[in-house]
């Protein structure tokens, strides 16, 4: 094990897969001589030169769907999109095409690629520079989509998401870059598709992704000490496909729920999983579950405001204690 | 800058009505090579007069867009590639699968939305794909297949293969996006690409001049400072001639390259548009210029094929059409039980 930064554990990854891998290329903008915009690339083009290392002009449509034609015939692109924000120029490309070749063709063409983009607000980039937008991904069959909180999942998801036969938007977070963690050494994979159980508890369990997980487990461990609460928290990690049983079993456990999630409510993953609790977990359920989202508003700039519509931990401190009323009619009534 | 074909083309005014298709072709190449052309030619408009036949029957459900009339540019566009050769097209597709070799029943079949079909009957009339013969998809969002196109050409110079991308497209599809996104990225990157155009001058019921600021299309290639040039795309051997020039600069000078090849379609946009948008006179004159009696007039003042030869031919692409409906009548719908095989790769199927 070695202490890193997520940022650290993208780029140490991507080198590996470099070296790994001949058909392994990265394509986005300024990822090569400017060292990418969030430094994730920095020192790659160096190393493996501007074949392996493409930068491109501004065309998000057209770099994206130059990159699905390089996997129809065999190599694996990974792509750089800025961020997110950028991504709706290449919807049709990843919608229309990504998702459907394989598919549409009968089965003859894969598309290995990985998207990486980084998302989130926090950062006050306004309205168009800080969305979440992994809800347009996760509703499309044929793709996958993974958002890991730690430096560790995002090593291991990274590698698993380069060598998966189909197309995996990896989901970055801005506010995420720069924190720390211990990430296994060799060559770690986690497989798409698996929750991770973050911490244990018997209490409740708050289900959350990306960074919202993060501050569903500090969260989780003030209370346990303010409050002698057990709260299990679990970090679903892969939207599509997303494992019920391990977010059923966790809620049939605690018999109750909170989704923490930086989205947007309406619509959102959060919606996905109530639901998927609703007809898998009903009879387990001891109180209605809660959301607790983004307001659902495009981020302002100003930053009261700014910190107004992102989810914070007081709002989830808040979900508890209104799970924990519910606690009591049900233990006094 | 326009290059010198460019310059030769507007001095000339070439297009149709200038026929400036090269004689040396019809010497220079094999009588049996020159007949299969007019075979396919045939065969493609026996083809596509029994989808629609059979679209006003139910047996073919969705859009069916057809090739009528744009025959020269679908045949002459094929025979200037070589078989290892990528080819990427659009919606209006029927006659390019069927000259890249899949055969006409697995077409039909396709259509008819059975196991049997190209795509085992997911895709239908506009996505049809056979990855064995590097016919690597039509596709129904205009210009999707464009970025795709540059991507296969990317991934062949990555690897430096001798083999190179050829990508259809319809005029309308010049004044997207991805059109000039795909065109800057392939020459900044210097890809084995040849982009036809088939100008059928209307892009659903959108005249040319209605929907496009500069009406000769090729000249948009200047922009990204790439080869281009227009054709008569009524005349089979004109386009084959730029299709084969353009495929061998992308494969020895590993440049890309650009065909306008003016065109029309015979019938409406698909098979269900009543036509109504385009002048009656200008039909019947379009009509006239029918590429295939173009093509067999021209055969028979060379003396390379007969009335006997010609209705052997015809008799011949019309029998194949006939085995092909049978085949796609006969074959078996893809069983329900299979509704999600093939949403994601590596997974069993799943």
């Amino acid at each position: 094990m070695a202490e890193m930064t997520y940022r650290q554990a993208l780029h140490d990854t991507l080198r590996e897969e470099l070296q790994r891998d001949e058909n392994v290329f990265l394509i986005g903008e300024e990822i090569g001589r400017f060292e990418g915009s969030y430094k994730i690339t920095a020192g790659l083009l160096q190393e493996f030169g501007p074949k392996r290392v493409v930068d491109t002009p501004i065309c998000e449509n057209g770099f994206v769907g130059l990159a699905i034609g390089a996997a129809m015939l065999g190599l694996r692109p990974i792509v750089e999109i800025m961020t997110i924000n950028f991504i709706a120029l290449a919807m049709d490309e990843i919608v229309n095409h990504a998702a459907k070749i394989y598919y549409m063709f009968g089965g003859q063409c894969p598309v290995p690629l990985v998207i990486r983009t980084p998302g989130g607000g926090g950062q006050q980039l306004s309205a168009t520079h800080s969305q979440n937008l992994e809800v347009w991904f996760a509703h499309v069959p044929g793709l996958k989509v993974v958002a890991p909180s730690t430096p560790a999942d995002a090593r291991g998801l990274l590698r698993t998401a380069v060598r998966d036969d189909n197309p995996v938007l990896f989901l970055e977070n801005l506010a995420l870059y720069n924190t720390r963690g211990e990430v296994p050494e060799g060559d770690y994979t986690i497989p798409i598709g698996k929750a991770q159980v973050m911490k244990e508890g018997h209490d409740l369990t708050i289900i959350s992704y990306s960074r919202m997980a993060v501050v569903a487990l500090d969260v989780a461990r003030r209370l346990e000490q303010e409050r002698q609460l057990s709260i299990e928290v679990v970090d679903v990690r892969s939207l599509r496909p997303l494992d019920h049983e391990t977010v059923v079993n966790s809620v049939k456990k605690t018999n109750r729920a909170i989704i923490f999630e930086e989205d947007w409510r309406s619509y959102g993953v959060g919606a996905e999983l109530a639901a998927t609790l609703q007809e898998e977990a009903f009879d387990y359920l001891d109180a209605p579950i809660q959301r607790v989202a983004g307001a659902e508003v495009p981020l302002p700039y100003s930053k009261p405001l700014e910190q107004a519509a992102l989810p914070s931990a007081r709002q989830l401190v808040e979900a508890v204690d209104r799970l924990a009323i519910r606690k009591r009619r049900v233990v006094y009534a | 800058m326009e290059t010198r074909q460019q310059r030769k083309a507007a001095a000339q005014g070439a297009g149709p009505g200038d026929p400036r298709s090269p004689a040396s072709l019809l010497e220079g190449t094999d009588r049996e090579t020159l007949l299969n052309y007019y075979y396919q030619m045939v065969l493609i408009r026996y083809f596509e007069e029994k989808a629609g036949e059979m679209y006003t029957r139910a047996r073919i459900g969705g859009y069916c867009h057809l090739n009528l009339g744009e025959e020269a540019t679908v045949v002459g566009f094929c025979a200037g590639l070589e078989a290892d050769d990528y080819v990427y097209t659009n919606y209006r597709e029927h006659g390019y699968a069927i000259c890249r070799g899949i055969s006409p029943a697995v077409v039909m079949a396709e259509l008819f939305g059975k196991k049997t079909g190209c795509s085992s009957g997911r895709g239908g009339s506009m996505h049809l794909f056979d990855l064995k013969r590097r016919f690597m998809g039509g596709y129904g969002i205009v210009g999707g297949q464009l970025p795709l196109a540059v991507g296969a050409a990317f991934a062949l110079a990555y690897r430096g293969a001798r083999e190179i991308v050829a990508c259809q497209m319809g005029d309308g599809t010049t004044n997207g996006g991805p059109f000039h996104e795909s065109l800057n990225l392939a020459k900044l990157y210097r890809l084995p690409v040849v982009f036809l155009i088939v100008n059928n001058q209307y892009g659903m019921g959108t005249r040319v001049d209605q929907g496009s600021a500069v009406p000769d299309l090729y000249r948009k290639a200047c922009a990204y400072d790439i080869r281009s040039e227009r054709v008569d795309g009524t005349d089979l051997l004109a386009v084959l001639e730029a299709v084969r020039t353009a495929a061998r600069i992308a494969r020895e000078e590993r440049e890309p390259s650009l065909i306008e090849a003016v065109s029309y379609r015979f019938r409406g946009h698909s098979v269900v548009d009543p036509d109504r948008y385009r002048p009656e006179d200008e039909v019947r004159r379009w009509r006239e210029r029918d590429p295939i009696l173009l093509y067999a007039t021209r055969l028979k003042e060379a003396g390379l094929m007969d009335e006997s030869t010609r209705q052997e031919l015809e008799a011949r692409a019309q029998h194949e059409v006939e085995e092909a409906v049978r085949f796609a009548e006969e074959s078996e719908f893809p069983s329900v039980e299979e509704l999600y095989d093939f949403v994601y790769a590596g997974e069993g199927g799943r």
